[in-house]
């Protein structure tokens, strides 16, 4: 199929504003948006930049606006994108380079909600015992490979970057939300902040965005009512 | 010339999990940086699916020695079994400490760590597959990836990212530190260093159907063999038998340890005439060898190069029966939709998303995909690296996970070693450096001479006016690699690819690129990773054309047989400047296991 490519393009070293290229390609219905965008990069214009690393959605480089949703490109299908697909940065963090942006904010937020295990009883001999109901609590959560596409897509952070986003919300959900640790206090204090949960407008878009599947909104909403309930 | 200074007691290059793991321990003794060309989470140790083995014997009798026993047999004898049997004892303590850093395993009915069968993992006495694979979901390697980075965040582990190693700093023979482009601004670093650890991971790019991320271009190795030393074992690279048809994208040996079973174009399911006792469960190598030659006897699908994995429910329960596999309470297995879906969910989402099958109603085709490096730089079993066939060691430099070897894969790795590779021998090398570099001081470099030498090279990439393109060059390697030194091999065809190498990397000083900038130029960065991946291709392809013996993953039609007498040894390669490859060989370490007619 004949597919047309429009891409935002930006160079820091030469360009003032980012501008629109477009670019005429010939690709098969079940061939990745980054197949097209390497076949630029290797065949017509080695300056097109953009992350990518495993090239089947676990490793969360390639995230980026396609036709206006948030996607990752190797998960993204022409069968599926259509034959003219508009292609973006993800919105919200600061461009570097064409499809680059700078993902330090959102690691930021990420590491501000103490995402690791807390628990400071001595460890066992052997595991720590979990059972197969309390392991499903957070089974969801444990899915997310820190993409951006959700808290990019949220409309409260590009309006407002101080907030902590939806990612770094899932993130703390995982342990949260888990039997064996201890930090649920310290993260449901700094998740209270009004930066925090409440600043979620219940919108759906993380929801929608997210490539693994997780139901981003429902597990924002589950720490708000565990906010609510440990603070009766 | 410009650059920045920075000095550490320890630097790490690769944050998969052998560099995490490594840095974690190191860390906690002496000043430890992490230095990543990718965000550490992007790192390929996440697309690691099936489990991670140890001898917990959660839900069946196991033993370390079984799985020291299973891996030596796997590696079809050429591990060296000293190492392996340190591995495998220290398996289920290390695999406890990942579930105390909280990683989220799967549970058994009784709240444990839940364990599945996988290829090669057997009971010893019954030969029957064993469930050893500690799992969770089918995302094992991207749940232990993201517990080690959560730790290291824990820990303030010093990370660097989005920094690609370009040179390593040797002095008078020893490691001393390395040099790094700093992607988003194109500016060189030194990272002086008492301890350099390479954990850059594989290189199955060389290949044209892989598994790997299209990042994992073997900086580590071929960087250690532009500095005069030797790579190990480069001849014996795992081809995992499903990958997704076409895209090569990992399907887990964990689909046939739930009971999925191969059929080919004709219906049958054809792996009991290749193994009989374990069937679909034998060794990679064999699988992969077993769906080659159903190929080649035109049993492929619609005569292509691929045959289906069967998963649904109908098909696996139907030869549940058959096998009278049965589960350890005596009940006859059974698997149902719910279950494919939630303990196979992420290779459900590849098969819908990618070939539109899915996997509870529809058989998935495959075909063997470019997988795993059970070769590297040698190091002896504390990581540190090998200077040479006689075992003298390279001071300062160290090496774990896939870019290493100890050995503990031999000529075939089993499914759920490597992650039990990377973090054994991560948490044991980061132990060793800490203790290492706490008795020495920083040797002087001249870091100076360190960044011209880089900047030269990056110059002759950026200032050159040649015809060819980096991207077709890698192209091109691929083809002839996977025509002629993949899962079956023959002299002509070895010889006729090192010719085609040898011209591949002539043109190769002739490449030019379009982005000349400094901020993220990925351009020049790829034309740079392709002279690593030509260099590696050519010693592999020169290591097998050498080793006249069909032995785990390196299998001859010329040479058929293994032959204990002649090619029990470890082959060393070295490449000078000039392209020039010498070959030397090491003895195998065996302990107590003499080699053995393999059979499954």
């Amino acid at each position: 199929m004949q597919v047309t490519l429009k891409i935002q393009r930006f160079n820091p070293e030469k360009d003032s504003a980012p501008y629109w290229k477009e670019y005429s390609l010939d690709m098969h219905p079940n061939d990745r948006v980054l197949d097209a965008l390497l076949y630029i990069k290797n065949h017509i214009d080695g300056t097109l930049t953009m992350r990518s690393s495993c090239a089947h959605g676990i490793c969360g480089s390639d995230a980026m606006r396609i036709n206006g949703v948030n996607q990752l490109a190797c998960k993204s299908l022409f069968s599926k994108v259509g034959n003219n697909v508009t292609i973006e940065p993800i919105a919200g963090l600061p461009v570097i380079k064409d499809l680059v942006v700078d993902m330090e904010p959102f690691m930021e937020h990420y590491r501000s909600v103490l995402p690791f295990f807390i628990n400071d009883d001595p460890a066992p001999e052997k595991e720590r015992l979990q059972s197969e109901e309390d392991r499903l609590k957070f089974e969801e959560s444990t899915k997310c490979i820190l993409c951006a596409c959700c808290t990019t897509s949220c409309p409260t952070f590009w309006a407002t970057d101080a907030y902590v986003g939806p990612a770094a919300i899932v993130q703390a959900h995982r342990f949260i939300f888990d039997s064996r640790d201890q930090g649920s206090q310290q993260r449901l204090e700094i998740l209270a902040d009004p930066d925090g949960v409440w600043r979620c407008r219940t919108i759906f878009n993380c929801t929608n965005a997210c490539p693994r599947e997780i139901k981003v909104t429902e597990a924002i909403a589950e720490v708000k009512k565990e906010i609510l309930f440990s603070k009766l | 010339m410009q650059y920045h200074y920075h000095k550490h007691d320890v630097i790490i290059v690769g944050a998969g999990g052998a560099g995490l793991m490594a840095a974690l321990y190191a860390g906690k003794e002496v000043d430890t940086a992490v230095i990543s060309k990718l965000y550490p989470t992007r790192s390929h140790t996440g697309a690691a699916q099936g489990g991670v083995g140890a001898a917990l014997a959660n839900l069946e009798e196991d033993h370390w020695e079984w799985h020291a026993y299973d891996t030596i047999k796997g590696a079809d004898f050429i591990g060296d079994q000293d190492a392996i049997e340190f591995m495998c004892k220290d398996a289920p303590d290390v695999v406890y400490e990942l579930e105390h850093m909280g990683l989220p395993f799967d549970r058994t009915p009784d709240g444990k760590i839940s364990q599945r069968r996988f290829g090669g993992h057997t009971n010893n006495e019954t030969k029957q597959a064993v469930m050893r694979a500690c799992n969770s979901a089918d995302r094992t390697g991207h749940m232990i990836l993201q517990t080690l980075y959560q730790q290291c965040i824990k820990h303030n582990v010093n990370f660097y990212d989005e920094y690609q190693m370009l040179d390593l700093i040797m002095v008078d023979g020893e490691a001393r530190g390395v040099v790094a482009y700093e992607i988003d601004t194109g500016e060189l670093h030194v990272f002086h260093a008492k301890a350099v650890m390479l954990a850059t991971g594989g290189w199955g790019p060389v290949w044209n159907i892989t598994s790997n991320a299209h990042t994992l271009t073997g900086d580590g190795p071929a960087l250690v063999l532009r500095h005069g030393l030797p790579l190990e074992d480069m001849e014996f690279f795992q081809f995992h038998p499903t990958g997704l048809f076409k895209l090569g994208i990992l399907i887990t040996e964990a689909v046939r340890g739930e009971g999925g079973v191969l059929i080919n174009g004709k219906g049958e399911r054809f792996m009991p005439k290749y193994a009989p006792t374990v069937k679909e469960l034998a060794s990679r190598d064999v699988v992969s060898r077993a769906i080659y030659m159903e190929v080649m006897a035109g049993n492929g699908v619609d005569g292509k190069d691929y045959v289906y994995l069967d998963v649904t429910p109908e098909t696996v329960n139907h030869y549940f029966e058959v096998d009278d596999s049965r589960l350890p309470n005596g009940e006859i297995r059974k698997i149902d939709d719910h279950f494919v879906k939630t303990k196979l969910e992420d290779i459900s989402d590849f098969c819908r998303t990618y070939v539109g099958v899915d996997p509870t109603k529809e058989p998935i085709p495959v075909q063997p995909t470019a997988h795993y490096a059970m070769g590297g730089i040698p190091t002896d079993i504390d990581t540190h690296a090998l200077a040479n066939e006689k075992g003298d060691l390279v001071p300062g430099l160290y090496a774990a996970g896939e870019c290493g070897c100890i050995s503990v894969h031999g000529g075939n790795r089993l499914g759920t070693n490597s992650l039990l590779d990377l973090v054994v021998f991560g948490r044991r090398g980061g132990k060793v450096m800490a203790q290492d570099v706490k008795k020495m001081e920083f040797k002087p470099i001249d870091a100076e001479a360190a960044v011209a030498k880089v900047r030269a090279e990056l110059d002759a990439i950026l200032n050159n006016t040649g015809t060819e393109s980096h991207a077709d060059i890698k192209q091109e390697m691929k083809n002839i690699m996977t025509k002629d030194v993949s899962v079956f091999r023959v002299e002509e065809g070895m010889a006729e690819a090192v010719q085609k190498l040898r011209e591949l990397r002539e043109r190769y000083k002739h490449i030019h690129i379009d982005d000349k900038g400094k901020r993220f130029n990925t351009n020049l960065l790829e034309a740079w990773q392709v002279g690593n991946l030509l260099d590696l291709a050519l010693v592999t392809a020169e290591s097998a054309l050498a080793r006249k013996e069909s032995r785990g993953a390196h299998a001859r039609d010329d040479y058929p047989e293994r032959d204990d007498e002649n090619w029990m040894k470890h082959t060393m390669v070295y490449l000078d400047a000039d392209g020039k490859v010498t070959l030397k060989y090491k003895p195998v370490t065996v302990t107590k296991y003499q080699p053995v007619k393999r059979v499954y």
